[in-house]
């Protein structure tokens, strides 16, 4: 079933907790090289559709290959080329960094030498060198996860799956491990990311899944996703609250669509086919009534904009239908 | 592969092939790598373990009657180096719940890791703990007067059935940190210790208990071992006519075998149920 070049191929993965499907469906696939962001809310099936792709979860339906080999019947050839990362470091407290990478590295067979020799590789290349010695346990969040991520490439993996990864991070924790995985990817790793924050998906990912209630319902790149949302969409912001009304009415007349109108932020914002040509003609519009205009946009939906679309939540903002 | 950045791993990755012995050795090693960094738990342990000695030596020792009016420490050891053996049940069972929760044990299971060696590895070390444990006890019932009068086949007899007792209760511990989740299932191991260390002849004749606690205690598998190595060290005991007082050496074999052979298979089970 694998096309050549699929790092990742899963077709109709199901899997069941009791009465719920935590998978239902589930088809993914994720060409070599390439960062896969599975994007969905909490209890959508990212998890689980990582734990059984990583061989941690047994499968009650469907199939799926990783790097080539199959999840149920080949799991160990499967874990010689994977790397999981998951959503809390898993890491031996104690043991100093260096401790740790030496003995993942021997747990994967590489001897006790060259486990020594990679484990220093990879703490010089993830920053760590200096605290190599250091129990983990005196590690910040962002070096902890430095780590893990290291644990992970042991075997320089083809596959290498990240649990949201930066999950408890401040921003310069979560800006080292974005930069770690950039530097990952360019050395062709495939990666599987999921995440709930949308810059993160948009920040990394090649190619984006949306999951909810246990399957993919859309698929794309970051930018395919926020065009099929309808494009572009013009906001503007008049100076009185009193040339509302005119505002909306001449958006309307404009570019022939029902704009929306937020009352507390004197915005009207509508959507839009041609970005410049509408803009050129709705402030044209606006000059000829004397309504004068304190600000305006031209925006692409964003990842949240999509995500709320597609799952089917109302979006949680002050938009009111005028 | 465009725009490589990264150097290509200078060391060879070719990797060997998964094996119980060998995974379970690393695990060792990890193991007691841990205790080196971190030997806190085990002196505490260790701390502990001399304390209930000195206190039941010095403390209550006035107050026990022992049979046979034979000497109170010497009444006393067999019944400590057994209740040591359950103290440790602990350690184990918070080293293998902390490996869950914190994550390790997933990422073992992610890894082409044996999947009995982190369970193996586990007994071994807490085996190796034990025998530190237990050597540390016989000294400290030699320097307050404890002597073991059986001669050396037998002493050396009565120090196997109490490792056996304890390879036994590792896996009752192993068994308990796989099902249980979180601290307060810790709490309650570590409570329930006292409770069935004193539910057996180490302390009290069972003949003076209520009859059906009585039997329990009698029955109890600590009771096999203590009575067992009391008369295998030579020290007075509380004999007793019940069928299971008559057979303890016999039991403090069986005992341990018996609870193996049902922790360790439910153990190993659960570890691959983890995967449902």
């Amino acid at each position: 079933m694998t096309t050549r070049g699929d790092a990742i191929a899963a077709q109709g993965l199901r899997k069941r907790y009791r009465e719920r499907y935590a998978l239902d469906g589930f088809d993914l696939r994720v060409p070599q090289g390439t960062v896969c962001g599975l994007l969905g809310p909490n209890g959508a099936g990212k998890t689980t559709s990582v734990r059984i792709l990583s061989t941690l979860l047994r499968l009650d339906e469907g199939r799926a290959e990783v790097a080539g080999f199959d999840v149920t019947n080949q799991p160990d050839q499967v874990r010689y080329r994977i790397g999981l990362v998951g959503q809390h470091p898993a890491l031996d407290e104690a043991l100093s960094g260096r401790q740790n990478l030496v003995l993942f590295g021997r747990l994967f067979h590489l001897g006790r030498r060259r486990a020594r020799q990679r484990a220093a590789e990879l703490l010089e290349r993830f920053g760590l060198a200096d605290a190599a010695e250091q129990p983990v346990s005196t590690y910040s969040g962002g070096m902890r996860r430095r780590l893990d991520l290291a644990a992970g490439m042991i075997l320089a993996p083809a596959v290498l799956f990240l649990d949201e990864p930066t999950t408890g991070l401040d921003p310069r924790g979560r800006n080292e491990v974005w930069e770690s995985v950039r530097e990952l990817v360019r050395t062709g790793t495939t990666v599987l990311l999921t995440t709930q924050h949308l810059d993160e998906a948009d920040q990394l990912a090649d190619r984006i899944s949306v999951v909810e209630a246990g399957r993919v319902i859309a698929e794309g790149t970051p930018d395919d996703l926020k065009t099929r949302l309808g494009g572009d969409r013009i906001e503007v912001v008049v100076a009185a609250p009193t040339d509302l009304a005119v505002a909306v009415a001449e958006v309307r007349r404009a570019v022939d669509d029902e704009p929306t109108v937020d009352v507390d932020r004197r915005m009207v914002s509508v959507r839009v086919g041609h970005r410049a040509g509408a803009l050129v003609d709705v402030l044209r519009a606006l000059d000829a009534v004397n309504v004068p205009v304190a600000d305006v946009a031209l925006r692409r939906p964003t990842l949240d904009d999509v995500f709320l679309h597609l799952t089917g939540d109302r979006a949680p903002t002050a938009e009111v239908v005028a | 592969m465009s725009a490589v950045s990264m150097p290509a791993p200078a060391v060879d990755l070719t990797p060997g092939r998964p094996a119980l012995l060998a995974d379970s050795g690393t695990l060792i090693w990890r193991n007691l790598a841990r205790w080196r960094r971190d030997p806190g738990p085990l002196i505490a342990s260790l701390g502990f373990n001399i304390l209930i000695v000195l206190m039941f030596a010095y403390l209550f020792g006035g107050a026990l009657q022992v049979p046979g009016g034979g000497s109170y420490r010497e009444f006393l050891m067999p019944g400590m180096f057994v209740m040591t053996m359950v103290f440790g049940i602990s350690l184990t069972t918070v080293a293998v719940a902390e490996d869950l929760e914190r994550g390790v044990t997933d990422r073992l299971r992610s890894m082409p890791v044996s999947p009995l060696a982190p369970l193996a590895a586990r007994a071994v070390a807490d085996m190796l703990f034990a025998l530190v444990t237990l050597g540390v006890l016989l000294l400290t019932g030699l320097a307050i007067g404890w002597r073991a009068h059986g001669g050396a086949a037998a002493t050396l007899a009565a120090v196997g059935l109490i490792l056996l007792l304890r390879f036994a209760l590792i896996w009752v511990g192993i068994f308990l940190g796989l099902v249980t989740r979180g601290q307060t299932a810790v709490v309650a191991v570590q409570t329930l210790e006292f409770p069935l260390g004193f539910l057996s002849n180490a302390f009290v004749a069972p003949s003076t208990m209520p009859a059906w606690l009585g039997a329990v205690a009698a029955w109890n598998p600590l009771s096999a071992t203590v009575g067992a190595t009391r008369e295998l060290f030579g020290n007075p005991g509380w004999g007793g006519d019940s069928w299971a007082a008559q057979h303890y050496p016999w039991l403090a074999v069986l005992w341990p075998l018996v609870l193996v052979a049902v922790f360790l298979p439910l153990s190993v089970l659960r570890y691959r149920r983890l995967a449902d």
